[in-house]
């Protein structure tokens, strides 16, 4: 008992450099606690170890890269940084113990928050009980492995900014810019990458492929994009992972999960509101194909047989439980990789607090063709007031390998 | 040696429909909770696609969810002077075994029972006098009336988002319910299921012949259903698929559908399956259980510390737990005496099969485990049982539970067994065949029960339970008198030819009859003739609570489920209103 309490009393020896945070500092801490889950923090740095030890391994295309420990331990961790060093990281994407950081964290983003915000949430990873969890932070292979390599990166992807307000929005529309491009970083996966992985710009929040999943686009474009979302719709989806065309699964399923059910309400719907201000863009879709076509003919068949007793022969689905087909986007992306995973291998609904539930679309791979699959696919994106590029078989073969393989 | 885990504050035996409720609600109320389930771990998005869920040869025929023998069965014998055996396939009966227990592969027909039911020894006795009592019965009032489990009623249905038409609502009779219902405080939460060609035409043959047909309750849903947790459901498909399955679609009640999406996000809730309890342990004294020790699936000894142990397991295993704990003194049928073990008892199944020949199509693999119209003219006491000197009454009912390939081939009397001839038959009738069907109630009786097996035991070596039972004359008379009605009206709807089901005697384990066995720790006003007091609490150990069929003084003509349920949500009222605050005996005698 007697030597806890020594350590105790060293901890507090060690004052605002090393140890954890003011007993008092509690609304800066609940502040940052709250900028972390918007920050979607623990859907890299989370482990066996704890929720923000680090240690994870995150692919990119040039290799994976080990999450850091963000608890303040003193050896492994953020232990002995300051609150400068944290903005650092966050604002320039340089770490006072790596050295130049990686965009796998995504400080192309998190530059636009605020220093009040860094401090905020520095102060809350100050909070958390620190774990030893050493990290091999230089996996990647050259030339990556220098990190120096990464001011090339930045001189062609990345400036270091503030978030400038819109004087023209409204105060919501604002918000919701600040936490979209900054915290909520949706474009690391929402917005397609040029060759070295970095953000084009032009196609900002456009939709992109990543891990293997459609990010869809997240402009007001009607076919592809949230341009038939209401706001309510947005925030609805955010909140509980649902609505009528859409049940979150996959990387998105854990963003709900981990990040945006939990922030508040207000938030969401800046977020919604930016997200469906800000415009529409991307690629025009085509015609639907004919009822006549020879895909249509065979996918009705298919889709019939086997989707029609949960997704409903007018493709409406299951109000919060099937997504309607009919006007989902998810399945008017140009890119079908999303629709022809989740038919393969089928995926799981995120389970949230408003929406418990969390259902499944049950495999079809073991059962259906290539050509069956292209076929219900082609269906799925030219019935119903859809309309999308055909999908060849090759496509869905392609597909089926990648979602073969272990760990996709 | 027995690994000792930290102390729970509720320990839950089964991982049923009662401990599933009880898990979710005392987890919601802020108690640490633990269930411990002999079987897997199962749920929809994992183990019922739908792409295999409707497997028949692999659920219905070789019924993988079900409990095995080799983990534990029963020995039966119909008469006291016999040597019971052991069940070595289970038939008559079967018990579930897993997360979701009975309650994720049952029909969904979801009943509740008529006032009369609560107070049947009484009300026969005012009727027709003491004497009409069949004799050795051990018949008894429930400890509450109809009216005090109405509320409880309501909320199981709620919870499951039964799909039905309400007959008494507060008192005024509804078009298209059953007006010999108990009265309800609300409508059923979901419109009746579709109805079919025969249903159509059994509620006309039914009106004409003065009867009161209805769309039976079912907890395979009609439409789209959030329940007061918060969790979703979808509406039938009718693919007939429910009874031994798992329902892929979300659209039949279960633990899975309703409860656990919600349960399963309470970190203050942990469930341990393929673990085995094997005793709830008692203090020095007795009086108190101070928690349960199970077995891990590496044969691992745990011993689980908990202030409640709620026993919530299948009615046979309750008991057995109980007499194997030293819970309540065991029945002796030599000498009356004892309450654990006793009031065994089953179901009456008999009826009638119609064949209509050509130009009928009852397409009757569009069906649903609850699909079907009944109706309670001779259930209960909803008719005068004076001339035909038994107790008791069965629900009748015009069906569709599916129509599977392996199982469903229903061909006319003096149809050969087998070959060409066989084969031409199931084709012409497949579709041209209704039956109409009665379940009917059992009483208890002075030499039906269950205690511990003097000589077979399981892995473990622990006595099996031993099970003591036949159908008596009031049940064979009763069995014969519903057989008839539903002759008469399978007749009076069509049907050409008519083959009758009657009740096999003495009862038999082998062919699959139902898995409605009641009794053997039942509730009760008097500890002389209860295991249980009238909340489910242990008389002689308080801080055991006991759900599910076990705790029926006798069976009534309907399936358990809705009275289980009604039961489970009474005696959570109990806890979380009465026993928390005092944690002693709810009832003082």
């Amino acid at each position: 008992m007697r030597r806890v309490t020594g350590l105790a009393i060293g901890l507090l020896l060690l004052g605002g450099t090393g140890a954890r945070a003011d007993l008092d500092s509690y609304v800066q801490v609940e502040k940052g606690r709250y900028l972390a889950v918007v920050g979607d923090c623990q859907a890299c740095h989370a482990s066996a170890k704890g929720p923000l030890a680090g240690g994870r391994a995150i692919e990119t295309p040039f290799g994976n890269i080990n999450a850091a420990n963000l608890t303040p331990d003193r050896d492994t961790g953020l232990g002995r940084w300051s609150a400068e060093d944290f903005w650092h990281a966050l604002h320039d994407g340089h770490s006072v113990t790596d050295g130049h950081l990686y965009p796998a964290f995504p400080y192309n983003y998190y530059t636009k928050v605020s220093r009040a915000d860094s401090d905020a949430l520095f102060a809350f990873l100050r909070s958390v009980e620190p774990v030893s969890n050493p990290v091999d932070r230089n996996t990647l292979p050259w030339p990556f492995s220098m990190r120096a390599s990464m001011v090339a990166w930045n001189a062609v992807n990345f400036t270091p900014s503030a978030f400038q307000s819109d004087p023209n929005r409204s105060a919501e529309y604002n918000r919701g810019a600040y936490l979209v491009e900054g915290l909520g970083h949706c474009g690391a996966c929402h917005t397609p990458m040029n060759l070295i992985g970095g953000p084009k710009d032009s196609q900002h929040l456009q939709g992109n492929s990543i891990q293997n999943w459609v990010a869809p686009n997240l402009t007001n474009d009607s076919q592809a994009g949230l341009g038939s979302w209401s706001v309510d719709d947005v925030v609805q989806y955010l909140q509980t992972g649902r609505t009528l065309h859409a049940a979150a699964a996959g990387p998105m399923g854990e963003v709900i999960a981990v990040s945006t059910s939990k922030m508040t309400m207000p938030d969401l719907h800046a977020m919604a509101t930016y997200l469906k201000e800000r415009g529409a863009a991307g690629p025009a879709s085509p015609a639907p194909l004919p009822k006549s076509d020879g895909q249509m003919a065979a996918g009705e068949t298919v889709y019939i047989d086997n989707c029609s007793a949960c997704h409903a022969r007018n493709g409406m689905g299951v109000p919060d439980l099937f997504p309607a087909l009919a006007g989902a986007p998810s399945v008017r992306q140009v890119d079908p990789g999303t629709t022809i995973r989740v038919i393969i291998a089928g995926a799981q609904v995120v389970s949230t607090p408003a929406a418990p539930t969390a259902p499944a679309m049950p495999s079809f791979g073991w059962h259906l063709s290539d050509a069956q699959v292209a076929d219900v696919v082609t269906y799925l994106r030219n019935s119903w007031g859809n309309a999308a590029q055909a999908v060849s078989a090759s496509q869905v073969a392609d597909v089926r390998r990648v979602v073969a393989a272990p760990g996709k | 040696m027995t690994r000792r885990l930290p102390k729970k504050d509720v320990a839950i035996i089964g991982l049923g429909w009662t401990g599933s409720i009880m898990a979710l609600e005392l987890a919601k109320a802020g108690l640490d909770v633990v269930a411990i389930e002999r079987g897997p771990w199962r749920d929809t998005a994992s183990d019922f696609s739908i792409t295999t869920a409707p497997d028949e040869l692999r659920y219905a025929i070789r019924k993988e969810m079900f409990l095995r023998p080799k983990q534990e069965t029963l020995t039966m014998r119909n008469k006291l002077d016999q040597t019971a055996l052991p069940i070595r396939q289970f038939g008559s009966f079967l018990p579930p075994n897993g997360v979701g227990g009975g309650g994720m592969h049952w029909n969904g027909q979801t009943w509740r029972f008529l006032p009369d039911d609560f107070r049947i020894r009484s009300h026969t006795i005012e009727r027709y006098g003491a004497a009409f009592l069949p004799e050795n019965n051990f018949i008894q009032d429930w400890p509450m009336s109809y009216a005090e489990l109405e509320p409880f009623y309501d909320r199981f249905e709620k919870v499951l988002g039964v799909s039905g038409q309400a007959g008494n609502l507060r008192g005024q009779i509804q078009p298209g319910g059953n007006p010999l219902e108990g009265e309800r405080s609300d409508h059923y939460p979901t419109p009746p299921m579709k109805q079919g060609y025969s249903q159509s035409l059994f509620t006309k043959a039914a009106t004409d012949m003065g009867l009161h047909p209805f769309p039976r309750p079912s907890a395979n849903l009609s439409e789209g259903y959030t329940n007061p947790y918060g969790v979703r459901m979808a509406p039938c498909t009718y693919c007939g698929f429910c009874e031994w399955f798992g329902c892929a679609n979300y659209s039949k009640s279960s633990p899975q559908t309703c409860v656990l999406p919600a349960l399963m996000r309470y970190s203050n809730f942990e469930c341990r399956t393929d673990s085995e309890v094997t005793k709830v342990n008692l203090s020095a004294d007795g009086k108190r259980a101070t928690g349960v020790t199970f077995v891990d699936s590496e044969r691992t000894e745990w011993e689980q510390p908990a202030d409640i142990v709620l026993i919530c397991a299948f009615s046979f295993f309750n008991v057995r737990l109980m007499l194997l704990s030293g819970i309540g003194k065991p029945y002796d049928p030599a000498s009356g005496e004892g309450v654990v073990g006793r009031n065994y008892a089953y179901q009456v199944g008999a009826g009638a099969v119609g064949h209509f020949g050509p130009g009928f199509n009852f397409n009757p693999f569009a069906g649903a485990g609850s699909l079907g119209a009944a109706l309670d003219n001779f259930n209960s006491d909803n008719f005068d049982h004076g001339p035909h000197g038994f107790v008791g009454g069965a629900s009748i009912t015009n069906a569709y539970t599916n129509g599977r390939p392996i199982s469903y081939h229903p061909v006319p009397p003096g149809t050969p067994g087998w070959g060409a001839k066989w084969k031409r038959a199931v084709h012409e009738t497949y579709n041209s065949t209704t039956n109409v069907g009665a379940q009917g109630s059992v009483m208890s009786y002075r030499d039906s029960y269950l205690d511990l097996d003097p000589t077979y035991k399981d892995p473990l070596g622990r006595p099996l339970l031993r099970m003591t039972f036949d159908y008596h004359p009031n049940e064979q008379k009763m069995a014969n008198f519903m057989m008839q009605r539903s002759g008469e009206i399978v007749r009076a709807m069509g049907a050409k030819q008519v083959s009758t089901n009657a009740l096999r005697v003495p009862y038999t384990v082998v062919p699959y009859q139902t898995t409605h066995n009641t009794g053997g720790a039942v509730i009760g006003d008097d500890p002389k003739t209860s295991a249980l007091n009238r909340y489910g609490q242990s008389w002689d150990v308080p801080n055991v609570f006991v759900t599910g069929a076990s705790s029926f003084p006798q069976n009534a003509g309907y399936n358990p489920t809705g009275t289980v349920g009604a039961l489970c949500y009474w005696t959570l009222d109990a806890i979380k209103s009465q026993y928390l605050k005092s944690e002693t005996p709810l009832v003082q005698l």
